[in-house]
């Protein structure tokens, strides 16, 4: 288990006065159907994109709240990264794109029956925001509305 | 800041009517977003399904957290990941 301590010192000061923003109440849906139905989306925040998309934008002050979508029958090693967090080891993400971004496992249990579908697009946001305004008010209900016209029933976030 | 951003992001899916289910490798912080569901991993940042080209372990993960869409609240549901 990682915690705030294996952060640099740098990251720590950061963090230990950082107000975090907290859902209140915290939403809740259950399940409309049993995973072997659903249709399941992936959400990263590794900040992957297509070689053909924009990266994500490092500079921007309070972070990038932008996603970008990925087709789910991408291969995962063509992937680009844009992630600039000094916060955390990123050789083992680098070196397989799944860690984060599990495109291949969700692939394998749809075939096997274990999930209904997955999701034609997954989306990719880039975690490192800490102004996170536009993503609560902008972003992040632009991805839910995509995803609810697209019927999926579950999605499966991934931090890095 | 992730994780922050993993759990505002499952509270706009969840109010769309999508059950999210999530990892953690920071607890701390996924409490205090109240992350609706999430699965605490004993990993390094960096490292939410265990291992890269660990397939078997990278699987078994995502059943664990995908077990929580079962979970019958109230939320936030947190649970620790065994690998056993």
């Amino acid at each position: 288990m990682a915690s705030l301590s294996d952060l640099s010192l740098k990251n720590r000061l950061f963090m230990a006065t950082y107000r975090y923003r907290a859902l209140d109440p915290v939403p809740f849906t259950r399940p409309a159907k049993p995973l072997r139905q659903a249709r399941v989306a992936l959400v990263t925040t590794g900040g992957v994109h297509l070689p053909s998309q924009a990266p994500f934008d490092n500079e921007l002050k309070g972070g990038d709240a932008s996603f970008r979508e990925i087709p789910a029958d991408v291969d995962p090693a063509t992937l680009g990264i844009a992630h600039k967090s000094d916060a955390f080891d990123q050789s083992g993400f680098r070196a397989d794109r799944n860690l984060g971004f599990p495109l291949e496992r969700l692939r394998e249990m749809a075939a096997s029956g274990e999930i209904g579908s997955l999701n034609g697009r997954a989306l990719s946001f880039m975690g490192s925001i800490t102004a996170p305004g536009r993503l609560v008010k902008e972003t992040a209900p632009v991805a839910a509305a995509l995803l609810a016209a697209d019927g999926v029933d579950a999605a499966f976030l991934v931090p890095l | 800041m992730c994780h922050q951003t993993v759990g505002l992001i499952a509270g706009e899916l969840e109010r769309r009517g999508i059950a999210t289910t999530s990892v953690t490798m920071l607890q701390e912080v996924t409490r205090k977003v109240k992350t609706p569901r999430a699965l605490a991993v004993p990993y390094a940042l960096g490292y939410p399904l265990g291992k890269p080209g660990d397939p078997a372990l990278q699987t078994r993960v995502i059943r664990a957290a995908f077990a929580l869409l079962d979970a019958p609240g109230p939320p936030p549901v947190l649970v620790d990941f065994t690998s056993t």
